[in-house]
């Protein structure tokens, strides 16, 4: 069944999230989220690392040998992965610096292989470009998300702009040391898992074992 | 797969190309020749862009150090061209150990972190308070002269390890060799909001004025809530929340200011041989 | 000695690859259902990180590092670009082998593992693993400690979030909490715990 281009697009946001339902992607979102510019950043580098990946390894899945099948894909991905680095490096060097620590992060973000191995081989080229795309905004989305939280009562600010004054710059407002630590990101997810499912009931996963319950006599 | 031309189906020859890629992908030739193919592709377009690249990211570097240097040294306008307001700084690079300008290298192409991992260039140190493994013998330093002529300030470079991450930075320290004008840290990894506030510009600013050596000629600076024996004039208040990279700090400005570092410089200045 | 066990604790306690560095956290939620798949899993990354850091550590003495490649009579080359790729491509190597080995003289062992190995190619501790060990400039003994060690640490990560999973199947979660959200917070948990070995200088 051929998936609409919107389709495509749309669904990784909500109803197939790379991070809240298929449980990739986590480990850069819990590193990068204490502040709204890197998040944005770093949402905007995967974005172009996946859909440009799946676009390649699409164009040449059917002369990829499976048993070398993992190590081209991921030669791909790196050689992407640093040419975004270089290019960054020469021509947007601020930026750059936040993100060269995050690098390594974005090659072995496990959306970008996931989506190679469970799409582009086997898909045509612009769908797959597509659903790299929409991932990478269903990633995005998350990430923006929690970023806004973690530096909105981390640090009191958005983007960098002051919106809550905080003591140490002569204001009122005590930042929660807590939300700028990695832990606060896995709380601040698994409260978005909780919201998302509520929204969606059939994203819930089903219980193993239902608790008794006893009848007053 | 896309329709192939229908000429070369009807004459019944394919070309080489086209033969080739209808090979099944699993045979070993065609496993051996596309794992060398990609090799060779993405290594191209990684050192091509690499390669191109450098120059750029190279005045991007310099740039951001200069700017970094400037900063620190308080001469930073972000309305004037960077290389224009760092002709007044004077690049030297000076050996540790005699506290003297030294000629053996050129100041414009000393490169100080390399120096620092060169066994002839440097020491391992035994007494590692500031956790950097070794010691460079030679550093870059620059001096800030004004029109007369004279030093006026010295900016010096200076890193030690925190909590997850070294940190490197410069301390501008005034041409009377025992006053600080400024720290500021161009590179770490500290937890932002935290160990992070080294960059907090009102934390910075505790740092201009501070007196560097007591009586005793001791390196007295602390980060503390209360003041050290020595007096209020050698603190800075601690950062909260993040003890681990305020003693990070404290122990790489006494390393660098003392007696291993720049101590031997600094008198050097005072007593204006420099 | 004293040297290589203290970077070996800090490697499992201190600086644990999952609980502090938060490397590898799609499978270790993923994966972590059972203890004894959990327990596969983490013996598979410990043995791909032991192989993985030392190799890379020699592909960057002797190949990429400013000057490495003197015995070959270019003092000059710098490739320490190519570092990232040859990493990914050495991991990516080492589990293709790892996985045939198996599949021929462990069979047992292969079938347990099943579709895991392969995973392990995109878990960042493994990549961690090696770029801290490039960070911090160690030597091959070193890097082959630190390889041991920190794949232990994050094995013992992935089997503790196992046994409380599968503690938590009993437990009367809210419905929109099941499964992965509640695995989410529980691990936050772990995390902070794990916050109070930092700082901690053996």
């Amino acid at each position: 069944m051929a998936q609409t281009r919107r389709t495509l697009l749309v669904d990784p946001l909500v109803d197939n999230n790379p991070i809240t339902l298929q449980v990739l992607g986590i480990c850069s979102a819990l590193a990068v989220t204490t502040s709204l510019k890197v998040s944005f950043v770093m949402a905007l580098a995967v974005i172009f690392v996946i859909s440009f990946s799946s676009l390649f390894i699409s164009m040449l899945r059917n002369q990829i040998p499976s048993s070398i099948r993992i190590i081209v894909q991921m030669v791909i991905i790196a050689s992407l992965v640093i040419l975004v680095d270089q290019v960054l490096r020469a021509y947007a060097f601020e930026i750059s610096q936040t993100l060269s620590v995050f690098v390594g992060l974005i090659i072995t973000n496990c959306i970008v292989m996931g989506r190679a191995e469970a799409f582009a081989m086997k898909n045509p080229p612009v769908a797959s470009f597509l659903d790299g795309m929409g991932n990478g905004l269903g990633y995005g989305l998350i990430l923006m998300l929690v970023g806004f939280v973690r530096e909105l009562f981390g640090a009191g600010s958005l983007f960098g702009i002051q919106v809550l004054p905080t003591i140490s710059n002569g204001g009122w407002y005590v930042p929660n040391g807590m939300m700028l630590l990695p832990p606060s990101a896995f709380f601040v997810i698994g409260l978005l898992i909780w919201a998302f499912r509520t929204w969606k009931p059939k994203q819930v996963e089903a219980r193993e074992f239902r608790i008794q319950t006893v009848e007053a006599h | 797969m896309t329709d192939h031309p229908d000429t070369a189906v009807e004459t019944g020859r394919k070309g080489p190309i086209r033969r080739f890629l209808d090979m099944p992908p699993d045979t070993p030739a065609k496993t051996v020749f596309v794992a060398v193919a990609i090799c060779l592709v993405a290594s191209m377009v990684v050192s091509a862009a690499a390669v191109s690249l450098r120059p750029l990211q190279q005045e991007n570097a310099l740039r951001n150090q200069r700017i970094n240097i400037l900063q620190v040294a308080g001469q930073y306008d972000p309305a004037r061209d960077v290389a224009e307001a760092f002709a007044a700084f004077e690049p030297a690079v000076v050996e540790l150990e005699t506290g003297r300008i030294t000629d053996a290298f050129d100041p414009a192409s000393f490169d100080d972190r390399a120096a620092a991992a060169d066994p002839e260039l440097s020491v391992a140190l035994e007494d590692d308070p500031a956790s950097i493994r070794r010691k460079p013998r030679f550093a870059t330093v620059y001096l800030l002269r004004d029109d007369a002529g004279a030093v006026e300030r010295v900016v010096l470079p200076v890193h030690g390890y925190g909590l997850w991450s070294t940190l490197y930075g410069y301390v501008a320290v005034e041409a009377t060799g025992n006053e600080i004008y400024g720290l500021q840290f161009y590179q770490h990894a500290e937890t932002p909001g935290l160990g992070g506030e080294v960059d907090n510009p009102r934390w910075r600013a505790q740092w201009n004025g501070l007196s560097i050596y007591d009586e005793a000629g001791e390196v007295a600076i602390t980060l503390a809530r209360t003041p050290p024996p020595a007096g209020e004039e050698y603190r800075v208040d601690t950062l909260s929340g993040a003890t681990l990279t305020a003693r990070g700090v404290e122990n790489l400005v006494r390393f660098w200011l003392g007696e291993d570092g720049f101590e031997p410089f600094l008198a050097n200045l005072r007593a204006g041989e420099i | 000695m004293e040297e290589l066990l203290s970077l070996a604790v800090k490697a499992i306690f201190v600086e644990n690859l999952a609980l502090s560095f938060f490397l590898g956290m799609c499978t270790f939620l993923a994966v972590s259902k059972k203890i004894s798949i959990a327990l596969g899993l983490g013996v598979s990354v410990m043995v791909v990180q032991t192989i993985t850091v030392p190799v890379n550590n020699l592909i960057l003495t002797y190949l990429l590092a400013p000057g490495a490649l003197a015995w070959a009579g270019f003092p000059e080359v710098d490739l320490s670009f190519l570092g990232l790729i040859a990493y990914i491509g050495v991991i990516a190597a080492m589990v293709q082998i790892l996985e045939m080995t198996l599949d021929k003289h462990f069979p047992p062992l292969y079938n347990a593992l099943g579709v895991f190995l392969p995973l392990i190619t995109v878990n960042c501790a493994i990549l961690g693993g090696s770029l801290f060990m490039v960070e911090r400039d160690y030597d091959f003994v070193q890097s082959t400690v630190y390889g041991m060690s920190s794949g232990f640490g994050w094995a013992l990560a992935i089997v503790a979030m196992a046994g409380v999973r599968e503690k938590l199947k009993y437990s009367d979660v809210p419905d929109g909490l099941q499964g992965l959200g509640i695995t989410f917070i529980s691990a936050g948990l772990m995390s902070l715990a794990f916050m109070s070995f930092s700082g901690v200088n053996l």
